[in-house]
Formats: C-alpha cells, sequence, structure tokens
C-alpha cells in the first residue's frame, strides 16, 4: 500500500511539473509589453520590468520561476488587477471565501443526498422512487446557473429572504454572512444533492439484491439491520471515495455561481485575471497550477482511499 | 462435396431410385414467419419502450427545428436590421403571443403624473395603452407629499409614445406617402415649446410636470401652428387639427435654407409598421438592447449545437483511432498512449480555453480556439471507452477465425471489432453534446470566451446580459434558461434512453 501510494504522489508531481511547465512557457510566448501612451512612463515602466526579471532569456526565467515561485511560494506582483501586490497573498486572502461557501453546500447536500438515495433505494420501484428518480434527471441536469437565477428571482427578489450578494467583509462566521451565503450553497446543492442522491440509489440497489444480504436476512436479521450494517457499508465503498473527491474538489469551487452571488472568492479572481483586455498572467499562472492542483490531488485521494476503505481493492488502481 | 462422394462409395443407389425435386413447394427448414431481428432494429424497439426518452427526442427534435428554421424563416427587416440603430428604441419590450394571450402588458402601480402621462399617450394616439386601472386616485400612506397612485394594467407595446427625430426633405416626404396609402398616422404636431425633451408632453405641465388639467379634467395641448401656405406637410392630420386658419405644424423646420431638415414627432408604434412593415410584436420580447430574443436565441442555439456536434464527431474521430489501438496492441504501446492521455485529461479545461484564447484567437477566430480547446482534451473519454470495448473483444473467436484467414490488423480492427462496439461509441457521442453546451454557455457567461456580435450570439452571453435585468424585466433571461435547461435535460434523458437500449445490462446504473 505505501510503495503504491508513494508511486501515484511521485507521478502526480510529475505531471503536475508538466502542465504547469507547459503554462508557463505558453504564457511567456505571450506578448507582454505595455503599449506606449499618453502619460504612460515608458522608461519607468522598462526599468520595473527589468527590475522584475521579464527581460532575461526565457529558460533563466523558467528556472526562476521553478525555484520561486513552486517552491518558495513567491508567484510575482500583479500587473494588472491589484497593481503591484503581492500574487500569493492575494490568492490566500480569496481563499476562505470559496471554501466556506463550498463546505457548506457540502455539508448540506452530503447528508440530503445520501438519505435521498438511501429512501429510493428501499423503495425501489414504487411511485417514492420513481419520482425521486425522476427529479433526480431534472435536477441533475439543469445547469447550476439556471438554480441561480432561480434562486435570486423567487427568493431574493420576490420573497425577499436573502440578499442578492453575499456579504462583504472578512467576517465570514457571522449569522448575517450565513444568510448571504444561503442562496449560493442552494444553487450548487441541488446539483450535488441530485447526483449523490442517483449514485447511492444505484449502489445501494445493486448491494440490497446480493446474496449475501439475503443470507442475512435468512440467518434472522430485520431488514433495518441488513439494510445499515451490510448494505449501507458495502454500498459506501464507491460512495464514500466520491464524496471525498468532491469535498477536496469543491476547492476550485464553482466560476459562475461565485461570480453571480458576488462571493470575493478565488473563481472571480480567475475569471477577472484572463477576461481583461491584458490578462494578468502572474494571477492566471498561479490560479493554474492551483486548479491543476485540485484535480490531481481530488483524484489521488479517491484512488488511495479505495484501498483504504476497502481491503478488496487494495493494491492496483481503480479500474473503471 | 467429399461427404457426398463419400456417400456414393459407401452405397451404391440404384439409377432409378432417384426422382427429380418438385420445384414448387421446396423442402425447406421452416420459414421464419416474422423478420429478423438486427441489433440496432431490437436496441430501437427497446429505447422506444422507454416513454421518458422517445418524449425527450421530440424535445429535442423541436428544439433543432427551432434553431434550424427561425433563422431562415422569422428573420424580419427588424431583426436583420444590423447596422440600423433605431432598433435601441425598442429595448426591453415584454413576449407578445396574441394566440396564448400573452399581450405584452404589465401590471404597474404609478403616481398621477404618470397615470396622466400614459393616459396622454391614448388620447393623442387612439391606441390604447392603460388596458385596465385596477385601483384609481388613492394615497399610499407610507409615500411622502400629496401625490396619489394608479394601480394600471399598461400594454407596453403602445406606451412607447413619441420620439423626436430628424429627418431629411425626403424621408419626410416618403413617411407622408406611406402615411396617405396606408392611413396611419406617424407623424404628430409639434409643440410650441422647443425645449420640452420628453416627446410625450403635448400639454402644459407645472413644474413638477404635473399636468395643468382645464376645468372638465381634460389635458391642454400645446401644439404648434402654422400659416395654411405651409406646404412641407399635406398628409394625415389629427382629429383636433380642425381650424383651417391655423393649421398645426408637423415638423420644427431646422437646418439651411438649401438644405432643410425636420425635427418631427413620431409615434414610435407606427413609425416601426413604416419602417418594417409589420406591427411591433415580439414572440420572446426584445433585450436591453432592442434585439430581438426569439430570433437571436434561435442564431446562439443554432451555433451551440453547430459546435457540439463539430467537437462530437472530431472526437469520435480522434478518440475511435487512438482507442483502437490503444485497446488492441496493448502493452506498451498501450501504457506510453495511456500516460500520454492521463497528462492530457488533467489539464484543467478551463486553462486550456484560457491559453487557447490567448494564442489562437488571433490567428484562426475565437471559435477556432473555442473548437481546438475543446478537441484537445474531449477526445479522451472516447478514447478510453473505445480502448475497453476493445480490449473486451479482441479475444474473441471470431477475431481470431478472421485473424486465420488473414485478415490485416486494420481490417480486424475497423471491421470486426468496431461494429461491435458501435453502441456504445454511438452512446458516448451523443452524450458529449449537452456537456459540450453546457460548458460553451458557461465560458460566454463569464466572458472567457466573447462570440457576441451584430450576427452572432451564444446563450451564455444572452443569460449574461439578462442577469442585469432579473428582477425588472425577468423575460430576457427566461427563454435563455429555460431552453437551456431543457436541451440539457432532455439530451441527459435521450441519453440515458440510448445506452439502457444498446446496453440493456447496464440499465439503472450511475
Amino acid at each position: 500500500m505505501g510503495k503504491y501510494v508513494l508511486k501515484r504522489i511521485v507521478l502526480m508531481l510529475f505531471t503536475f511539473l508538466i502542465i504547469i511547465s507547459m503554462c508557463f512557457i505558453l504564457v511567456k510566448l505571450l506578448p507582454n509589453k505595455p503599449a506606449k501612451q499618453f502619460g504612460k512612463d515608458m522608461q519607468l515602466i522598462e526599468m520595473r520590468r527589468e527590475a522584475l526579471g521579464y527581460n532575461k532569456p526565457l529558460l533563466e526565467q523558467y528556472v526562476i520561476f521553478l525555484q520561486r515561485s513552486l517552491i518558495g511560494q513567491d508567484w510575482g506582483v500583479s500587473e494588472v488587477l491589484y497593481l503591484g501586490q503581492d500574487v500569493w497573498g492575494k490568492f490566500i486572502e480569496k481563499m476562505p471565501a470559496t471554501v466556506i461557501v463550498n463546505a457548506y453546500t457540502m455539508l448540506i447536500s452530503v447528508p440530503l443526498g445520501l438519505l435521498l438515495g438511501i429512501y429510493a433505494a428501499l423503495k425501489k420501484n414504487k411511485w417514492q422512487d420513481q419520482l425521486i428518480s425522476t427529479l433526480v434527471v431534472i435536477f441533475v441536469s439543469t445547469p447550476s446557473y439556471v438554480y441561480a437565477f432561480l434562486v435570486q428571482y423567487f427568493l431574493c427578489f420576490k420573497l425577499k429572504w436573502f440578499p442578492f450578494q453575499m456579504n462583504a467583509g472578512y467576517d465570514y462566521f457571522s449569522w448575517s454572512t450565513f444568510v448571504s451565503i444561503v442562496p449560493a450553497v442552494m444553487s450548487l446543492g441541488f446539483g450535488t444533492v441530485a447526483q449523490l442522491t442517483r449514485y447511492t440509489r444505484a449502489e445501494l440497489t445493486e448491494v440490497l439484491t446480493s446474496d449475501y444480504l439475503l443470507l442475512a436476512r435468512t440467518k434472522g436479521l430485520t431488514r433495518a439491520q441488513t439494510t445499515v450494517r451490510h448494505a449501507l457499508r458495502n454500498a459506501m465503498v464507491p460512495i464514500f471515495p466520491m464524496i471525498l473527491g468532491e469535498f477536496i474538489g469543491i476547492m476550485g469551487g464553482s466560476l459562475i455561481i461565485e461570480q453571480i452571488f458576488g462571493i470575493p472568492g478565488v473563481g472571480p479572481l480567475y475569471v477577472a485575471s484572463v477576461s481583461s483586455a491584458t490578462p494578468d498572467y502572474n494571477f492566471f499562472l498561479l490560479l493554474s497550477a492551483f486548479y491543476t492542483l485540485i484535480g490531481l490531488v481530488s483524484g489521488i485521494i479517491v484512488d488511495i482511499s479505495y484501498g483504504f476503505i476497502d481491503p478488496r481493492i487494495r493494491m492496483g488502481s481503480r479500474k473503471v | 462435396m467429399s461427404e457426398k462422394m463419400m456417400n456414393t462409395a459407401a452405397f451404391e443407389v440404384p439409377k432409378d431410385k432417384f426422382r427429380f425435386v418438385p420445384m414448387e413447394g421446396r423442402t425447406h427448414d421452416k420459414k421464419l414467419e416474422t423478420k429478423p431481428v438486427g441489433y440496432f432494429r431490437d436496441a430501437m424497439n427497446r429505447f422506444r419502450k422507454n416513454k421518458g426518452s422517445v418524449a425527450a427526442a421530440w424535445i429535442i427534435l423541436l428544439l433543432v427545428l427551432y434553431a434550424i428554421l427561425i433563422p431562415i424563416f422569422c428573420e424580419t427587416p427588424y431583426s436583420r436590421a444590423l447596422t440600423d440603430t433605431m432598433y435601441l428604441n425598442y429595448t426591453k419590450l415584454p413576449p407578445k403571443i396574441p394566440f396564448l394571450g400573452i399581450d405584452g402588458c404589465s401590471d404597474v402601480t404609478v403616481n398621477s403624473g404618470k397615470y396622466h402621462y400614459y393616459r396622454a399617450i391614448a388620447e393623442e394616439t387612439g391606441l390604447e395603452t392603460i388596458r385596465a386601472t385596477y385601483r384609481a386616485d388613492y394615497k399610499d400612506p407610507t409615500a411622502s407629499g400629496k401625490s396619489t397612485f394608479y394601480d394600471l394594467r399598461v400594454d407596453n407595446y403602445t406606451s412607447m409614445g413619441m420620439l423626436y427625430l430628424t429627418l431629411t426633405g425626403d424621408q419626410f416626404e416618403d413617411i407622408q406617402k406611406w402615411q396617405d396609402e396606408h392611413g396611419i398616422q406617424v407623424i404628430y404636431p409639434a409643440i410650441k415649446d422647443a425645449k420640452q425633451t420628453d416627446a410625450n408632453i403635448w400639454y402644459e405641465v407645472d413644474k413638477k410636470g404635473q399636468p395643468k388639467l382645464d376645468k372638465e379634467g381634460n389635458l391642454k395641448s400645446i401644439y404648434r401652428t402654422t400659416t395654411p401656405e405651409d406646404t412641407a406637410y399635406h398628409s394625415l392630420r389629427i382629429a383636433a387639427d380642425n381650424d383651417p386658419e391655423h393649421p398645426m405644424a408637423y415638423a420644427r423646420v431646422a437646418g439651411t435654407s438649401t438644405a432643410k431638415s425636420y425635427v418631427t414627432r413620431i409615434n414610435k408604434y407606427t413609425y416601426f409598421q413604416y419602417r418594417y412593415g409589420f406591427e411591433p410584436g415580439f414572440v420572446f420580447g426584445t433585450n436591453a438592447r432592442g434585439q430581438d430574443i426569439f430570433t437571436r436565441l434561435a442564431a446562439g442555439a443554432r451555433f451551440s449545437f453547430l459546435l457540439a456536434i463539430c467537437v462530437s464527431a472530431i472526437n469520435l474521430f480522434i478518440g475511435t483511432i487512438y482507442g483502437a489501438i490503444e485497446g488492441y496492441y496493448g502493452g506498451t504501446t498501450d501504457l506510453v498512449m495511456e500516460r500520454i492521455s492521463d497528462i492530457l485529461a488533467e489539464i484543467p479545461f478551463i486553462v486550456v480555453t484560457v491559453l487557447f484564447q490567448l494564442h489562437l484567437a488571433k490567428k484562426v477566430g475565437v471559435i477556432g480556439a473555442l473548437l481546438f480547446a475543446f478537441v484537445l482534451t474531449g477526445w479522451i473519454g472516447m478514447a478510453s471507452r473505445v480502448r475497453m470495448q476493445f480490449y473486451r473483444f479482441k479475444g474473441q473467436e471470431y477475431v481470431l477465425a478472421a485473424r486465420t484467414l488473414g485478415a490485416r490488423d486494420s481490417r480486424l480492427m475497423f471491421r470486426h471489432i468496431f461494429p461491435n462496439s458501435l453502441g456504445t461509441i454511438i452512446t458516448g457521442s451523443i452524450l458529449v453534446i449537452p456537456g459540450v453546451i453546457f460548458t460553451e454557455s458557461s465560458l460566454t457567461y463569464l466572458n472567457i470566451v466573447n462570440l457576441e456580435s451584430s450576427t452572432m450570439t451564444s446563450v451564455g452571453t444572452m443569460l449574461a446580459n439578462g442577469k442585469d435585468y432579473l428582477a425588472t424585466d425577468p423575460y430576457i433571461i427566461f427563454f435563455p434558461a429555460l431552453f437551456i435547461s431543457l436541451l440539457e435535460i432532455s439530451f441527459n434523458l435521450f441519453g440515458n434512453g440510448l445506452r439502457d437500449a444498446f446496453n440493456p445490462s447496464l440499465r439503472g446504473a450511475d
């Protein structure tokens, strides 16, 4: 097991290095000279660029990038969005909002999704199951921003239950901030709950029809006992890694939902850094590295947790 | 052949025992009474039993027809008028579908000044602006001052009212000719007070904008009069203009004596009829820039479909070949190719898109860069699906048999194994489509990819533009959102139905 984990981590770091190097070189190949403009002191700008090392050869810049950015957490200063401010510091400052919104989403939707899934599986082919399954198809397919519009129109505008946007400031744990986060949590939650319900139902129905469950019933266990002790535990084998993976994945957040509800998180930062006329390359590089790492880490955690949860699948990677 | 010879060697059958086979009524095996059911027919039969998927297929068909037919047949001079800035005057008109009872009206609460404003438009143009008065002339205790309020149902189309328009002599003449032909008043009399900026105020008002009413409660007009000799305007006259000694002036003449221009008060509603040839009425309404949502959404939808089908087809092509080679050869080839696709798959899609936009958008255009981004990582899913199928089938006897008969690798791959994995591949490429459309709309919503132009748009951009008017004019965002939700739901239902049909053993999974 230890060897396998090590192998996976080394492979992950290797992949990460390749991807981030590609990003770095592709970004550096882009024209990055500020245009001449009336009122701009070009000499000053040139001096600044020289001091920041933008005029060095590409390979030298790459070595500096590897040393200072990947190892030393120094990702340079912002060029466009927050001129002159430290990119890493800004990123850390934006992180909590994203994490909090997504953590609330998971906290609420995981139990709900599991419960609905279990209920649907127990009532298989009855009207409750059919109702849940139909709703699940609808909720899984509808894009999350459509929920965001519906929530914003009906709950925020018509009923005035929640504010339109998340509260500004850094007071993340007050009640009013929580209330202002609820619309975003709901918009993200519908899809997550539906997905989890579908997954749980599928896994559980498969386990419920297996032979060892029949045996458990024949030896005299009640239905509740078999369901909780045998079926659920076995069904959790693929479900739990999925939840774990999502938990890591939520750090990436949802770009659109954060933008709609004005959450001062990482998503809007990324969008702002690339959609302006002159992209903020330092932010772009850092956030690309971040999103890549998130994807890699969640993948690896899913794979490794399979082995920890179910000894039968220990060794060897997850085969689809 | 050899058997026959053996038979003849073993038994000597006398010649007279032979007789001819009767040609009619040949002794066959029992003839099959039903038609043979092939793989696809079988899948279709199963698919047809899934009612939800069949309904979804019909909805998809409708949406596709909408995207194809509307830009062709419902193109009007209005939706085509790209360089015409006139459409900026027809912004935020709500949907109007007469046969469904959606009449383009909205319920509003206005103060008395605004009420008389609507009344004045109705009185002057003869168009019905106030459809119903729910509550008239009441005081609101929460509001300050002496103003009274009205709860009304206002027709948003006819209450657009008037607009100052500066015309050249020819244009002035042309409108008059059209007026004579159709008997519809477009140009209304000019008013005395040239400083009045709102073209709708044709009546006396006090400093606060409240109308000065006469004793009977009527509005007092401030129309400008002219001499009877002035023949620049010779067309229809409004009912109040009945004094031949002092006819009303229908334009304020400006410009030089050689190049006269006419500042006219035109009615937006009837001017629309003059300019575009039909009465204003938009099925899905107009957006904040006056563009017709119905045709624009269809244009966006058409683009989405085209992009998704292109991506799906290219992914199918690349993914099939890549996956086939991986799965068929296996071993080291498979290992190396898998590592390559693993690394590619780990690059976040959004990073790929941004890099491609930054690098390629100037060379191949925004759409080209978007397509490249989709294709770069999109084929991986298809490749792994094909690879799995190849692993499943390549060891089977029929492949071995074909190989023994001397079939080449490419023939084995694409003639023998590939057709067997067709069901999975078709399902996979159908299920790619909603994903692509969803991603495309997200990217355009975030403005990472911008396709907006006078002829082109995308669903995401329409959503982003409509979001600013979510509270005041929700219909702007409603139709694009409805479209994309319907599309996603029905495509997923359809795809799941197809998967169940092609692969009954997977039914209910995921």
